[in-house]
């Protein structure tokens, strides 16, 4: 027996629009299940984890929080696979981010003024966009797979900040704590509410997400990103460079990234530290896909995403299950959203052979 | 016409004689709601060369495959030798004796021809036995094959002799041929029919499937012609004429293209001087010295057989993969060699590929984001606003596709449907009429009718001559030499990357443009190629 996926010839629309929801029940059906399986009682575990967190002004802040830098990355994200490039180290290019950024207060702590956020901003998004540009230009250039590179390229951005925060970045007040010294005041995102901790990080990530969202709806760049991606040899015939299309994607997204980086220490860890993310750059592949590559549906996937952080955090608390749960409940929404879209483009065939050779029965 | 359709019914009332090798009985075939066969009858006699006609989409394909067992009918019956069957397989109707020759080969480059044809028999015949068999037979239908000569090493037409030694090796009663003269030179084809008459002569049937008239009324016997799922007419192709065939296949009468003839010759408006260009694949064609000149008034066509490096042509040409050397190609007397598209558009010049869907058009968008395609900096002014933010005027690009659509007779459902939804004659109706719409100074296109139905083929043939007329420079690259005396003034034919001389189109005849395409320019006028 054999399967086969093939393809439909009208895909429904309306399911196309659902499947996003689809996806999402059938992730709370499998995660009941799973915490059935754990042995806790599925309801009061998927209301502490999904409901609970809404209807508390803290944690409303903390999902706000959480969802930043994931509605950042993924609207960038979302830029890089409409194009065709796949950019799947947006976690390393968020570290890059961070660390640029925090060049000037680490260094230059004794420089006070109020340049210095902007400044840290500016290198933050520099750092992510160079980073970026390591995979750009392999691919450009040395016809490399940017899915290897960028990833790889991670865990390099990771064990770098880890050397510079015990080693030449390490704070001389820290104890021998593997941390930099803190962030001064002026350094520091500020709140964007007096009710709670969320930041500035977060109108970043709504104003990036809107002005994508108008330059895929209405500019001639939008166009060019939707053609390259879809036929490269169309793309050509317009007289559209796939070249820079990937120089474009890739640098635009890091650049995005590394300003959820510099953000994320800014404004909520206020120095660095060996781990300064929970995964956010590999979480906001999820919320592109999501949100259906489309940043106004990024918005909504990442607020989504960033309960899930939270959700799991209060089901670690209130149910003393694994911190790993949140991971499980974001790989099955993956797995859902994936497999949702790709249902509605394929119908499933059992093939059925004799045993064999092939299935020529006479009349 | 009424007469001729009164003849049709008379070969139909033969039903029931039950002398038919294989008849076919209200045959239908849906595919959802749409009928790409609806109520089918044919009757193919033993020994009789049977022509299937029709133009794209008419349902051709879709009945062939149902003979041949690759689709499934929906209703209706398939009668063999006077008793009904069902064809589950390919397999299964080889055995009944049906064997078929596809338009698209199914060979193994890297595989000796024996090989090849020991594949699509059962295992355990010694391959010394089955190049045994192949030679014979090969020499016996005078199709002359090497079993042990690598298949990447052969031209398209040995490629076809050996699917159809495959198929005769299975000794079928009734071979089915699917465009088979669509990828051969003139000489080619006159040999396949000669193997063809043999083949009838031994008493076996042909059922042949073509849109070119011309041939159908050479070697058929009978015709069945098909529109839109239907039969509408059976005749004996050698009464009709051509324009009556056609007639039958496209429901009306098709226009004649009034060539451009003797036009005022302009000025020299694309020229290329010494154009080589390395293949940029392995399995790319390299440009050697092509020397070219086109001037407003003038349709130059450039004949060739698929695959002499027709594409590079037209990729250099556009500027989609631009030369080293900037004065190896001009426009409108500026050198552009080492220019893009764009600025080639920029300078006057319009281009239309050959590939449809994803290099002239993204199927997923609709129309008019395909108008932008083409044409977002040549009519930037227009289409565009908001300077650096490049915003599409929507509104505006709209109006300019509905204009185009209408100047061309673009048939489509909805206002602005994805370029993907379009047939294939409708959708490059409107991709040349992307590019006419600005008027361009140089117009280069790419087999403008490939796979489209006479109507709109017709169509667009007249605008390019058209075009010509009001002054424009038209390069057009085919391998349909009707397509290329209907429209040419000038014609050179390309062969292996290299181009020959130009020459008048009504100093050219078939044959010698023949023996130009098997690179035979010595035997043309003693002249050497290129000699601009």
């Amino acid at each position: 027996m054999r399967i086969e996926l093939e393809k439909r010839a009208n895909p429904s629309t309306l399911f196309s629009i659902l499947s996003p929801f689809i996806a999402l029940a059938l992730t709370i059906v499998a995660g009941g299940i799973m915490f059935a399986l754990l042995g806790k009682s599925p309801t009061s575990a998927l209301y502490s984890f999904f409901i609970e967190p809404l209807l508390d002004v803290w944690s409303l802040h903390e999902i706000a929080i959480k969802a930043a830098p994931l509605i950042l990355i993924g609207a960038g994200l979302s830029i890089c696979y409409r194009s065709n490039n796949w950019n799947i180290g947006a976690e390393g290019q968020f570290i890059a981010g961070a660390i640029a950024g925090a060049i000037v207060p680490v260094v230059f702590h004794d420089w006070h003024s109020s340049l210095v956020l902007p400044l840290m901003l500016i290198f933050g998004m520099i750092g992510g966009a160079l980073y970026a540009g390591i995979p750009a230009f392999l691919k450009a250039h040395m016809n490399t797979n940017e899915i290897l590179t960028s990833l790889m390229l991670v865990y390099i951005a990771q064990l770098f900040l880890d050397w510079l925060v015990r080693g030449p970045w390490r704070s001389p007040d820290a104890y021998n704590f593997p941390v930099t010294r803190d962030f001064a005041p002026e350094a520091i995102l500020p709140e964007m509410i007096a009710s709670g901790r969320a930041n500035l990080g977060f109108a970043f990530a709504i104003i990036a997400a809107v002005g994508l969202w108008i330059m895929m709806r209405y500019t001639l760049k939008g166009f060019e990103i939707t053609v390259l991606g879809q036929s490269e040899r169309a793309g050509r015939f317009a007289g559209f460079s796939s070249k820079r299309m990937i120089w474009f994607s890739m640098l635009l997204s890091g650049a995005l990234a590394g300003l959820a980086g510099i953000s994320e220490v800014s404004g909520t860890i206020g120095k660095l530290q060996p781990i300064i993310s929970p995964g956010y750059g590999f979480t906001a592949i999820i919320v592109a896909f999501l949100g259906r590559l489309n940043p106004l549906g990024i918005i909504a996937a990442g607020l989504f995403l960033a309960l899930t952080y939270v959700g799991g955090e209060a089901v670690q608390l209130t149910l003393s299950v694994s911190d790993k749960v949140t991971r499980v409940f974001q790989g099955l929404l993956l797995f859902f959203v994936l497999s949702c879209d790709t249902l509605i483009q394929y119908k499933i065939r059992l093939v059925f052979l004799r045993f064999g050779q092939s299935s020529e029965g006479a009349h | 016409m009424a007469g001729k359709r009164g003849r049709v019914s008379a070969v139909g009332a033969s039903e029931g004689r039950g002398s038919a090798l294989l008849a076919v009985r209200s045959l239908t075939k849906l595919f959802g709601s749409f009928a790409a066969c609806n109520g089918i009858d044919l009757e193919i006699q033993p020994g009789e060369i049977h022509a299937l006609l029709g133009e794209n989409g008419a349902g051709k394909s879709t009945l062939v495959k149902m003979l041949f067992g690759v689709l499934a009918p929906t209703s209706g019956d398939i009668l063999w030798k006077g008793e009904a069957v069902r064809i589950p397989s390919p397999g299964a109707a080889r055995r009944l004796g049906i064997g078929m020759v596809f338009q698209h080969f199914s060979l193994f480059e890297a595989l000796t021809v024996a090989e090849n044809i020991a594949l699509s028999l059962s295992p355990g015949i010694s391959l010394s036995k089955v190049a045994e068999e192949a030679s014979r037979l090969s020499h016996l239908y005078g199709l002359p094959l090497d079993p042990k000569a690598h298949v990447a090493d052969l031209s398209v037409g040995e490629r076809q002799r050996i699917e159809i030694v495959r198929a005769l090796l299975q000794n079928p009663e009734l071979i089915i041929l699917d465009e088979p003269t669509s990828v051969l030179t003139p000489q080619e084809a006159d040999r396949l029919f000669e193997t063809l008459a043999k083949l009838k002569a031994e008493g076996r049937s042909v059922l042949y499937i073509s849109h070119r008239l011309e041939e159908v009324q050479r070697i058929c016997d009978r015709a069945t012609v098909l529109r839109h799922g239907k039969v509408t007419g059976a005749c004996d192709p050698r009464q009709e004429t051509p324009a009556s065939l056609a007639r039958m296949m496209v429901g009306s009468d098709v226009a004649s293209v009034t060539a451009a003839g003797t036009n005022t010759k302009g000025e020299v408006l694309l020229e290329a001087r010494h154009l080589s260009v390395p293949a940029r694949t392995p399995f790319a064609v390299t440009l050697k010295n092509v020397c070219l000149k086109v001037r407003g008034g003038e349709v130059l066509a450039i004949a060739g057989v698929a695959g002499n490096g027709q594409g590079e042509l037209f990729d250099t040409l556009s500027g989609e993969y631009p030369a080293s050397d900037a004065s190896a190609v001009f426009i409108r007397g500026k050198a552009a060699g080492n220019l893009g598209i764009t600025a080639r558009r920029l300078m006057g010049a319009g281009f239309v590929p050959e590939e449809r869907h994803g290099h002239a058009a993204v199927p997923a968008l609709p129309l008019s984001d395909n108008l932008v395609l083409a044409r977002s900096q040549s009519d930037r002014k227009t289409f565009l606003a908001g300077g650096l933010l490049g915003i599409i005027r929507q509104a505006v690009v709209r109006i300019a596709s509905k204009r185009i659509s209408e100047t061309m007779d673009v048939r489509k459902s909805g206002e602005n449907p994805a370029a993907g939804s379009l047939s294939g004659g409708n959708l490059q109706k409107y991709i040349v009429g992307r590019e006419l719409d600005r008027q361009p100074a140089v117009l280069i296109v790419n087999q403008p009718t490939w796979g489209v139905d006479a109507g709109a083929a017709s169509r667009i043939r007249q605008a390019l001559v058209d075009l010509a007329k009001s002054g424009s420079a038209v390069l057009v690259i085919s391998q349909d030499l009707d397509e290329i005396f209907e429209v040419a003034t000038e014609i050179a034919v390309v062969n292996e990357g290299r181009l020959s001389d130009a020459y008048p189109a009504h100093e050219l005849t078939r044959e010698k443009i023949g023996l130009l395409m098997g690179g035979m320019y010595g035997k043309t006028d003693g002249e050497v190629a290129h000699a601009h």
